[in-house]
């Protein structure tokens, strides 16, 4: 139930500081991608069932607010997740190199995709602008702001990692 | 305790395949609902709208106070610098050209508020402050705080400082979401204001990053058009009101055809700074009934 909880809290709080505080901490036009980084995590961390959770509900928020057609980003986000769900076993807790390699690596497919879908398709064919004036920008931040986010995300797994084991705890006692 | 047992505890234990399948189809079914059918009024916007609204509308107080008295702190120091330097310089003249800076800062902003107010005065307005932008880089849509409750609807226009915004596209009880004229994905069927000549005003990310919005297909055999010249929204646009200032033409060419021009115009409004909007209380279609 607390996971649940402080994951829903998570979600809301990544988007409401995605759409306001960051885009005034933007840097040409250009803001991190913090849904990215909160659905990778969860993936990687809990696993796929979570990951996937999480990216389709951080996708239908952004759907709802920003999307022209419901259900895109959910679809998007989903995947995502579920994909980095699969790095779960080989994910450790000391090593910061996964988790930056696997936001790295999410964010790029979902700016490419996105990029193929919304734009390609409409016949915007000037990938080299893009990828210099959205793409990368886009990338840098997100992963700075990985590096100062990732470890509250972390802290508050193992917190509330811990308080799931002392409840067992005193269930297995008074069992 | 090993993560093996915690796992066997959870309530639902769908295969995460099925469980990936199913949320799929949902995400496939949502996008063919609202593709075909008008799901504004779905009760999913509502709710999301009181649940995030609320957060988003704090965070951007704070962040407007915080910037407010930031700025403030910035001019105080100003402030105190210019005093120092003015202390050097006759008294008399100092008070004077303060006042005079004053006058004329007041006068600018009046000037200013009787002209947006004089150019559409015959349209019921409210204003709306934006608490939200997009949450991606790729469109440029934000939220304001204003809903259904407020009297707006879908296709609204968005007005600011003078110029048009763009256009509401979604809506909840206390929110709308609008859909900027720069947007890539966004198409306004313009005139150009001295020779009624029409074009059709494309917003694009790449054109953006210069401050400029593009249009195209315009139809000029006479020549008549020329760099400067208003651009206003045109009488044929089934979305937008007619004659709402879009910007300034700033580049002509000849299409390959021969026969339509394209170019770029510089919005009236300033994107980039916008905090406050006014929302047209009337759409295209209502008047045209």
């Amino acid at each position: 139930m607390k996971k649940i909880i402080s994951m829903i809290c998570m979600i809301l709080f990544g988007f409401v500081l995605q759409t306001t505080l960051f885009q005034k901490l933007s840097f040409g036009d250009i803001s991190p991608n913090l849904l990215i980084i909160v659905t990778a995590s969860y993936g990687f961390m809990y696993g796929e069932r979570h990951g996937m959770l999480v990216g389709f509900l951080c996708g239908l928020l952004m759907d709802v607010f920003n999307g022209s057609v419901l259900g895109f980003y959910a679809l998007l986000f989903l995947y995502i997740g579920a994909c980095n769900g699969l790095f779960h076993r080989v994910f450790y807790q000391d090593d910061l190199k996964l988790p930056l390699a696997l936001i790295t690596g999410s964010d790029i497919v979902y700016s490419l995709l996105c990029y193929i879908l919304l734009f390609l398709l409409r016949g915007r064919f000037a990938f080299g602008f893009y990828v210099k004036n959205v793409i990368f920008p886009e990338l840098v931040y997100t992963i700075f702001v990985t590096i100062f986010l990732y470890p509250i995300i972390l802290f508050i797994n193992n917190k509330l990692n811990n308080s799931e084991k002392r409840g067992d705890r005193k269930l297995a006692k008074k069992d | 305790m090993s993560p093996l047992v915690k796992r066997k505890k959870e309530k639902f234990s769908i295969p995460s395949k099925y469980l990936l399948l199913i949320l799929t189809c949902i995400c496939i079914a949502l996008m063919a609902f609202s593709f075909f059918t008008d799901y504004s009024s779905m009760p999913l916007n509502k709710v999301v709208g009181y649940v995030v609204v609320p957060f988003q509308k704090g965070v951007t107080n704070v962040g407007t106070w915080i910037s407010n008295r930031v700025e403030e702190l910035g001019e105080l120091k100003e402030v105190l610098k210019e005093n120092q330097e003015l202390k050097e310089q006759v008294a008399e003249l100092t008070i004077q050209n303060t006042q005079l800076q004053q006058d004329k800062y007041e006068l600018n902003n009046l000037r200013e508020l009787l002209e947006l107010d004089e150019q559409y005065s015959s349209y019921d307005k409210v204003g709306a402050r934006i608490i939200a932008r997009d949450s991606g880089n790729w469109f440029h849509t934000f939220t304001i705080d204003k809903g259904l409750n407020d009297g707006l609807t879908v296709d609204m226009n968005v007005i600011a400082g003078g110029g048009l915004v763009g256009r509401i596209t979604d809506i909840g009880d206390n929110w709308a979401k609008v859909n900027a004229i720069i947007n890539d994905d966004s198409n306004v069927s313009g005139m150009v204001l001295a020779s009624s000549d029409t074009m059709i005003v494309t917003g694009s990310l790449q054109l953006m990053a210069e401050g400029v919005i593009g249009y195209e297909q315009l139809n000029d055999t006479k020549d008549k058009v020329e760099l400067g010249d208003k651009v206003v929204t045109s009488n044929i646009s089934d979305k937008y009101l007619p004659g709402i200032l879009i910007g300034y033409i700033s580049k002509i060419e000849q299409d390959s055809n021969n026969i339509t021009k394209y170019g770029e115009i510089t919005p009236a409004v300033d994107f980039s700074h916008l905090e406050e909007v006014l929302v047209i209380l009337e759409t295209k279609q209502q008047i045209s009934k």
